[in-house]
């Protein structure tokens, strides 16, 4: 039972069903789709359909302990929440809660994993209207990109009229890139003069979505070092902008992480939610061979939970994020 | 850069440093200490394991723990493996001996290729090369236009045809050109791609293939974990990498990936780039860097860094001044003028022996803003103030700092603060170090200010 598209968007009094004509699009797209869906499972997903070897689990000793949190290190999940996890396992194996059988410790573990990943879990919230969603993050992580992507599907699958507002005014070429993925997901684009002034920009853009009756805006901002403290603040000042003229928003602030992201990730979490409230994870370039179990530790040390995954380069690219899925995935070898 | 490590590292040798006597078992608690270190910044979990199964057995090696001065042995040894792990002395490219030298870059996405590119030619343009950059990522929007606007920034040409043409063609076709054109050299953008895309690999062979680069760079993002071994590797098979090109590098960066990529394909990093400006880019030395991870500071990149930008002849007169205490504010702004172009002063700090450990100074985010005040102010004062700042009284206070936009209080207190570091200078140029008391005392002050530490 994975998780769904509906599952993840609060779209408040909104129709949260989507259209038939993007159902018979997503039809059309089918061959493509399956063609695909195959090829990374061959491959590059593969990932997400092992699960992690039962032969793992055939003897329980201390062998089995360190050879697990191996994996989990190899994962990017980190020394602390590495740790933790397999104490608690360890500790349920050895108090008898769970029996001392590989198949049931694997699935405990999986249990485990999937809880820790769940951390803070709560849909997308786009129930204002004008529902404004912030998208923040270290450069390369795939902001544009993802933001293309969340357009489209909002757009082509919800039948939502969706604005983008281009806020990373620093990046050369950034905007036409943002242009190119608005004009292939349909949605309308603000954007100012090269250096000009992001915070206009989010503010251009909402008051363009209350004009034209939009029902989502989505403000890029430039990629940032959460290092630099100068563009930490001004992120936090885009962020004002934007409460100051809807009361609430932005309704939803998603950091993107590079599944490649090893423990700087943690950092980088945490430096950005001290500037802006962050509501979820994005997790980038699924489609390698990273695992991206840094958002293991997100959750766990932040509370921040994952929301999507990006698993490549097109449009359809963009899945819900599911704990149990994810958890499965992380000890696969 | 690797200033977590760093930290780690310091703190656990400082303690091992200290000890009269070691014990195995004291030796075994610091190994497990910098295991963690390594695995925290990143370092690939099997090159960790061998690191320290290595280290652990040189440290309990016959002599070392029986010497006068065991600690110190150890803190050698981890220097000397750190460097190891890190590539040696370090490398340099390789040049064509006619005609361009072809510079292939290869990378994931978002591991900085395009900018990258932009500060690689910089940087050769610096060497006094005539450079090209051949766009040949068609397939990120807008990543040609990108590549022109940053390519033209710094001074190269950039050899474009659109998004339209096969990248090997315009590879071929690009490399023509540097010939034709007579540059020095062409550096050879391409899209970013995911190691298990075989298409894109193939076609990054066939570039390889057609242009028979002198060096192919890997672009390795810092903040890679602990995939960026697989990565390395696969691109070594598709791309046979020479060297490593280490992006993000700024601040709390971990660049353990880095060091895994070194120490599973053998390729050494050749540079390290670290921030946004074209300028933030520096050949990377192993051992160096290894010093500076150590808190042994790392002068040599300073003295390099200073001989750029300072004039042989300045530097003595300056000396002079220090030692008579004839020192000015002209002669001040000129310093803080010629330190600015060595770069932030934050990254200064860190290649200063002694002053990692310094926390105050280590996590010290100094304000350019600041600086520019300071030099507003001193630039609103007439020669002879500048000369003698006793001259300065209330009223002329007034006017400078009404001159230069600063308050009253600002002028006042720039006036009182160069007058303790002038003190403070002579010593240091005497050759006796300022005293930590001095130096905080320094730090309430308007110019370098420490401002709050985020950790």
């Amino acid at each position: 039972m994975s998780t769904s598209w509906q599952d993840i968007l609060d779209l408040g009094a909104r129709d949260a069903t989507p259209t038939t004509a993007a159902e018979n699009e997503a039809a059309d797209r089918g061959s493509g789709v399956f063609r695909r869906l195959r090829e990374s499972l061959s491959k590059s997903r593969r990932a997400l359909t092992e699960e992690i070897s039962a032969s793992l689990f055939e003897r329980l000793d201390d062998e089995t302990w360190e050879r697990l949190e191996e994996a989990l290190i190899l994962a990017d999940a980190g020394a602390p929440t590495t740790a933790k996890v397999v104490e608690r396992l360890e500790h349920e194996v050895d108090a008898g809660t769970v029996s001392p059988d590989g198949e049931a410790v694997r699935e405990r573990l999986i249990e485990i994993l999937a809880e820790v990943a769940s951390t803070g879990r709560a849909p997308i919230d786009l129930s204002g209207e004008p529902a404004v969603l912030l998208m923040v993050g270290v450069n390369g992580t795939g902001k544009t990109t993802t933001i293309g992507k969340i357009a489209w599907h909002l757009s082509r699958e919800f039948g939502l009229s969706v604005i983008l507002a281009a806020g990373d005014t620093y990046r050369a070429a950034a905007a036409e890139q943002l242009a190119e993925w608005a004009e292939r997901a349909g949605a309308d684009l603000i954007r100012s003069a090269p250096g000009g002034d992001p915070g206009a920009v989010a503010y251009d853009a909402i008051d363009a979505a209350r004009a034209r009756g939009a029902d989502v805006v989505i403000v890029d901002t430039a990629g940032r070092l959460h290092t630099e403290g100068n563009l930490m603040e001004e992120l936090a000042k885009v962020s004002r902008v934007i409460g100051k003229q809807i009361p609430g928003a932005p309704h939803e602030t998603l950091i993107s992480i590079d599944a490649t992201t090893g423990q700087n990730g943690l950092r980088q979490a945490q430096v950005f939610s001290e500037a802006v409230t962050l509501d979820g994870v994005v997790l980038t370039k699924l489609d390698g061979t990273a695992k991206g179990g840094i958002t293991l530790a997100i959750a766990d040390e932040l509370g921040i939970p994952v929301k999507l995954i990006g698993t490549g380069e097109t449009l359809e690219d963009l899945s819900p994020f599911d704990p149990s899925d994810f958890a499965r995935a992380l000890l696969a070898e | 850069m690797f200033d977590q490590l760093s930290d780690r590292l310091q703190a656990t040798l400082s303690d091992v440093r200290n000890r009269g006597t070691l014990n195995e078992g004291d030796v075994d608690a610091a190994m497990r200490e910098i295991r963690l270190a390594l695995l925290e910044a990143d370092v690939n979990f099997k090159v960790v394991k061998a690191f320290t199964a290595n280290l652990k057995e040189r440290c309990l090696g016959s002599d070392v723990l029986q010497s006068l001065d065991p600690g110190q042995q150890v803190v050698k040894i981890v220097n000397e493996e750190l460097t190891g792990l890190m590539g040696g002395s370090g490398s340099d490219l390789a040049y064509a001996s006619k005609g361009p030298t072809v510079i292939l870059m290869a990378g994931l996405q978002g591991s900085g290729k395009t900018t990258a590119c932009a500060k690689l030619a910089h940087h050769l343009k610096g060497a006094g090369k005539d450079v090209a950059i051949a766009a040949c990522d068609v397939y990120r929007p807008a990543a040609v236009e990108q590549l022109v606007t940053v390519g033209g920034r710094a001074g190269a040409a950039v050899y474009e045809q659109g998004t339209d043409a096969d990248p090997v063609e315009i590879a071929a076709w690009a490399l023509e050109r540097a010939r034709e054109e007579v540059r020095d050299v062409l550096i050879v953008d391409t899209a970013g791609r995911t190691h298990v895309d075989e298409e894109l690999m193939a076609e990054l062979a066939r570039i390889r293939k057609r242009t028979k680069p002198h060096d192919v760079l890997l672009v390795v993002d810092a903040m890679t974990g602990q995939d960026a071994v697989g990565v390395a590797e696969s691109f070594a098979e598709a791309a046979e990498f020479d060297g490593v090109l280490m992006t993000k590098l700024d601040g709390d960066a971990r660049g353990g990936a880095a060091l895994s990529v070194k120490a599973v394909t053998g390729k050494p990093i050749l540079f390290a780039s670290t921030g946004e400006k074209l300028d933030a880019f520096e050949r990377f030395h192993p051992d160096r860097m290894a010093s500076r991870i150590l808190g042994m500071g790392d002068v040599l990149s300073l003295i390099e860094k200073a001989e750029q930008q300072v004039d042989e002849d300045d530097a003595e007169d300056l000396q002079r001044k220090l030692e008579t205490e004839q020192f000015t504010l002209e002669d001040f702004l000129k310093q803080m003028r010629q330190v600015r172009k060595m770069g932030p002063l934050s990254g200064l700090i860190g290649m200063l022996p002694g002053m990692g450990a310094m926390k105050g100074l280590k996590n010290a985010d100094v304000d350019e803003g600041e600086l520019d005040r300071v030099e507003a102010i001193i630039l609103s004062m007439t020669p002879d103030e500048r000369a003698d700042p006793a001259l300065i009284n209330g009223s002329r206070r007034k006017r400078i700092a009404n001159g230069s936009g600063a308050k009253v209080q600002h002028v006042k207190q720039l006036v009182k603060q160069f007058d303790q570091m002038r003190v403070l200078m002579r010593q240091m140029a005497t050759g006796k170090p300022p005293t930590p008391e001095q130096l905080a005392q320094m730090q309430g002050a308007p110019a370098p200010r420490p401002r709050r530490v985020r950790r």
